[in-house]
C-alpha cells in the first residue's frame, strides 16, 4: 500500500526540484525560445557558474547565492561576446542551423574539458547555514538545500518576466522574437537587442550555477544531465513562454521525484525525453506556446 | 567514374590492405587500423544525414552503443557468427532511427537535433538498467584467440570493419550522385522550395535517417569483441558524438571525401596526442579544431582546397 504522506512528500520535493530546473532552463527559454539560438552549451555554463561559486565560497566564505549574483555581470559580458561571435560566423552568413548547432556543441565540449583540465574531475560542494537545515510542516519536510534554490529561482523568473513585460528594452526583446523587420522599422537594431538578450540569458547561468551547487555536489560533466531536461522543458512549455516553461519544469520535477521515490532513481534522467518526444510529435506548440 | 568502377576500386583497396597486412607482425597496427576504419564508417554514416541533408544528429553514441549492446545480448543468447550480430545491430539501430525520424523530422532540424541529444541520455538509462547485458557494472566478453581464417581475432575484426567502412563510403558516393542525393541537397539548401518542387522531403529524410542509424549500429556491433569489456559510460562516451560530427565538418561535409579525410586526420591526431600528452587534452584538441573549422572554414578542408584551386 502506498503511504499518502510519502506521496505528498515526493510531490513537494518534486515542486522544489522543478523550481530549480526552471532556473537552469530560463537561459534556454530566452536564447532558444525567444531568439532562436540553440545554445546547447548553456548547461555547461551553468556548471561553470557552479565552479565559480565554489571558488568564491571555499576561498572567501561568500554565501553561494550572493556569489551567483556577484558573478552574473561577468557572465553577461561573456554572453555578449559569445553572441557577437555566433552572429558574425553563422547568423550573418545564413548558416545558422547546421553549423550553429555544431558550434554550440563544440563550445559545450570545450567548456567541459576545460573545466576538467583546470579544476579536476572531482565533486565540489559549498557550505552555507541553510544547506544542512530543513523546515518541517504538517509532516512534510522541506530541506533548505532545495527550498532556497526554489525561492531564488522563482524570484529570478518573476523579476525577468516583469522586466520583459514592462521596460522598453524588455518589450523590444519580446518583439525581436516575433518580428525582426518590424522592430527595425521602429528604429531599433535587432542585433543589439539580441546581443543584450543573449547576455541576460547567459547571466542567468551564473545564478543557476550557484543554485545547482547548493542542490547537489558538482563535477564538470554534470551539465549534460540538464541539456535534455532544459530543452524538454522549454519545448513542452511552449517556445517563448516563461510561464509555460515554469509549469513544464514543475511537471518534470514532480514526475522525476515520484519515479525516483516510488520506483528507481536511475530512470529519472530518461523522463525528460519521455516528455520531449510526444510533445514534438503531437503538440509542437507545447502547453502554452505558439505552434512551431 | 561510374559507381561500379568506384566500387571495384574500393574492393581493390581492401585486397591491397589485406596483402599488406600479411607483412604486419605488430598487433597494434590492427588495433589502430580498426579505430580508423570505425571512425570512417561512423563519420560517413553521420554525413548521410548531417552533411547531405543538413540535419545534425547528436545521438551517434546512442545508435553506436545500441548496436554494441544488442550484439552483447544476442551473443549471450545464441553465439551466432559476427556477421549475424552486425546485421542485428543494424536492424535495431535502424529501427530506432525510423521511430525517432518519424516522430521529429516533420519539424525544423533543430528539434530533431535536440531529440537525438536526449535520445543518447535515455538510451544510456535503459542500458544501465538492463541487467542481462551487465547493467551499470558492464559486460565482459571472451574474445576468441584466432579469427576464422587464421591470424589473430583483432586482425579479423579489422578486416570486417574495413569492409564495412569501404562499403559505406561507396554507398555514400552512390547516394550523393543519385536522385536521392540531389533531393537531400535541396532539403539542405531550402527545404520549403524543395518541397514545392515536388521533392518527397519527409520520405528522403526518413530513408537516410534509417540508413545512417543502421550503419552506426553496424559500427557498434563488433565493439564488445574489440574492447572485451563494455560498460555504459564508455559505450555512450560523448567523444563518439563529438568525433563523428567534427570529422565530416573538418574534412568537408558535402562530399563523401570529407568524412574520410576528417576521420583519418583526427584519429591520427588523437592517437599521437594520446601517447604524447593526455587523454583530456586530446579531447580538447578535437573540440577546438571543430569550433575553429566551423567558424573559419565552414566547408572544411575540401572547401579550402576548392578555394585554392579556383583562385589558381
Amino acid at each position: 500500500m502506498v503511504d499518502p504522506l510519502a506521496v505528498l512528500n515526493a510531490v513537494v520535493a518534486g515542486v522544489l526540484l522543478g523550481g530549480f530546473y526552471a532556473a537552469v532552463a530560463l537561459g534556454i527559454a530566452i536564447a532558444f525560445g525567444m531568439l532562436d539560438i540553440p545554445n546547447l552549451a548553456h548547461p555547461a555554463f551553468v556548471v561553470v557558474g557552479a565552479f565559480a561559486t565554489w571558488l568564491l565560497n571555499s576561498h572567501f566564505g561568500i554565501d553561494p547565492v550572493l556569489a551567483g549574483f556577484l558573478m552574473a555581470p561577468l557572465f553577461f559580458l561573456l554572453g555578449l561576446a559569445l553572441y557577437r561571435l555566433y552572429h558574425i560566423c553563422f547568423e550573418r552568413r545564413g548558416e545558422a542551423s547546421l553549423q550553429g548547432l555544431a558550434f554550440f556543441f563544440g563550445v559545450l565540449f570545450i567548456t567541459e574539458v576545460g573545466l576538467v583540465l583546470s579544476a579536476g574531475a572531482d565533486y565540489r560542494s559549498v557550505s552555507a547555514p541553510y544547506i544542512g537545515a530543513s523546515l518541517s510542516f504538517a509532516g512534510m519536510v522541506l530541506p533548505g538545500r532545495m527550498l532556497v534554490p526554489f525561492v531564488v529561482s522563482i524570484a529570478m523568473i518573476g523579476l525577468l518576466h516583469r522586466f520583459l513585460a514592462r521596460s522598453f528594452t524588455g518589450r523590444a526583446i519580446l518583439a525581436v522574437s516575433q518580428d525582426q523587420t518590424a522592430l527595425r522599422l521602429m528604429g531599433v537594431s535587432p542585433i543589439r537587442i539580441k546581443t543584450l538578450a543573449f547576455g541576460l540569458a547567459n547571466a542567468t547561468a551564473s545564478i543557476a550555477g550557484a543554485l545547482l551547487i547548493i542542490v547537489e555536489p558538482v563535477e564538470p560533466s554534470i551539465g549534460r544531465d540538464f541539456i535534455g531536461r532544459a530543452f524538454a522543458v522549454v519545448v513542452l512549455g511552449g517556445m517563448g513562454s516563461f510561464y509555460g516553461m515554469l509549469l513544464a519544469s514543475l511537471i518534470l520535477g514532480i514526475t522525476e521525484s515520484l519515479v525516483s521515490d516510488m520506483w528507481n532513481p536511475s530512470w529519472a534522467p530518461a523522463i525528460a525525453f519521455g516528455f520531449l518526444l510526444p510533445t514534438l510529435a503531437f503538440r509542437s506548440g507545447g502547453l502554452l506556446g505558439r505552434k512551431l | 567514374m561510374t559507381n561500379l568502377r568506384f566500387g571495384l576500386l574500393g574492393l581493390a583497396l581492401i585486397v591491397a590492405l589485406w596483402l599488406a597486412g600479411r607483412l604486419v607482425t605488430n598487433e597494434y597496427v590492427f588495433f589502430a587500423g580498426y579505430a580508423v576504419a570505425q571512425y570512417i564508417l561512423l563519420a560517413t554514416a553521420w554525413n548521410l544525414l548531417g552533411g547531405y541533408a543538413g540535419y545534425v544528429n547528436f545521438g551517434t553514441a546512442a545508435f553506436f552503443a545500441l548496436g554494441a549492446y544488442v550484439s552483447v545480448a544476442v551473443n549471450k543468447l545464441f553465439e551466432p557468427p559476427l556477421i549475424v550480430l552486425i546485421l542485428v545491430g543494424a536492424l535495431a539501430s535502424g529501427a530506432v532511427g525510423l521511430a525517432m525520424g518519424y516522430l521529429t523530422l516533420k519539424l525544423r532540424g533543430v528539434f530533431f537535433s535536440i531529440a537525438t541529444l536526449a535520445l543518447a541520455i535515455v538510451a544510456q538509462a535503459v542500458v544501465t538498467n538492463w541487467e542481462f547485458v551487465g547493467g551499470s557494472s558492464g559486460a565482459y566478453l571472451l574474445r576468441p584467440t584466432a579469427g576464422p581464417w587464421g591470424g589473430s581475432y583483432v586482425e579479423y575484426l579489422f578486416y570486417v570493419m574495413l569492409v564495412m567502412a569501404v562499403g559505406a563510403v561507396v554507398l555514400a558516393r552512390c547516394i550523393e550522385r543519385s536522385k536521392i542525393g540531389f533531393g537531400l541537397a535541396a532539403i539542405r539548401d531550402d527545404e520549403l522550395v524543395g518541397e514545392a518542387y515536388g521533392v518527397p522531403t519527409l520520405r528522403l529524410k526518413l530513408l537516410v535517417t534509417v540508413l545512417s542509424g543502421a550503419l552506426m549500429g553496424m559500427a557498434g556491433a563488433p565493439l564488445p569483441f574489440y574492447v572485451a569489456y563494455l560498460d555504459p559510460p564508455s559505450a555512450f562516451n560523448l567523444a563518439y558524438a563529438v568525433n563523428t560530427i567534427a570529422m565530416p565538418l573538418i574534412g568537408g561535409a558535402s562530399t563523401w571525401v570529407g568524412p574520410v579525410i576528417g576521420a583519418v586526420l583526427l584519429t591520427a591526431v588523437q592517437e599521437t596526442a594520446m601517447v604524447t600528452i593526455s587523454s583530456a587534452a586530446n579531447l580538447m584538441i578535437v573540440g577546438l579544431l571543430m569550433v575553429l573549422f566551423i567558424s573559419l572554414a565552414p566547408n572544411g578542408i575540401m572547401g579550402l582546397l576548392r578555394g585554392v584551386r579556383s583562385r589558381a
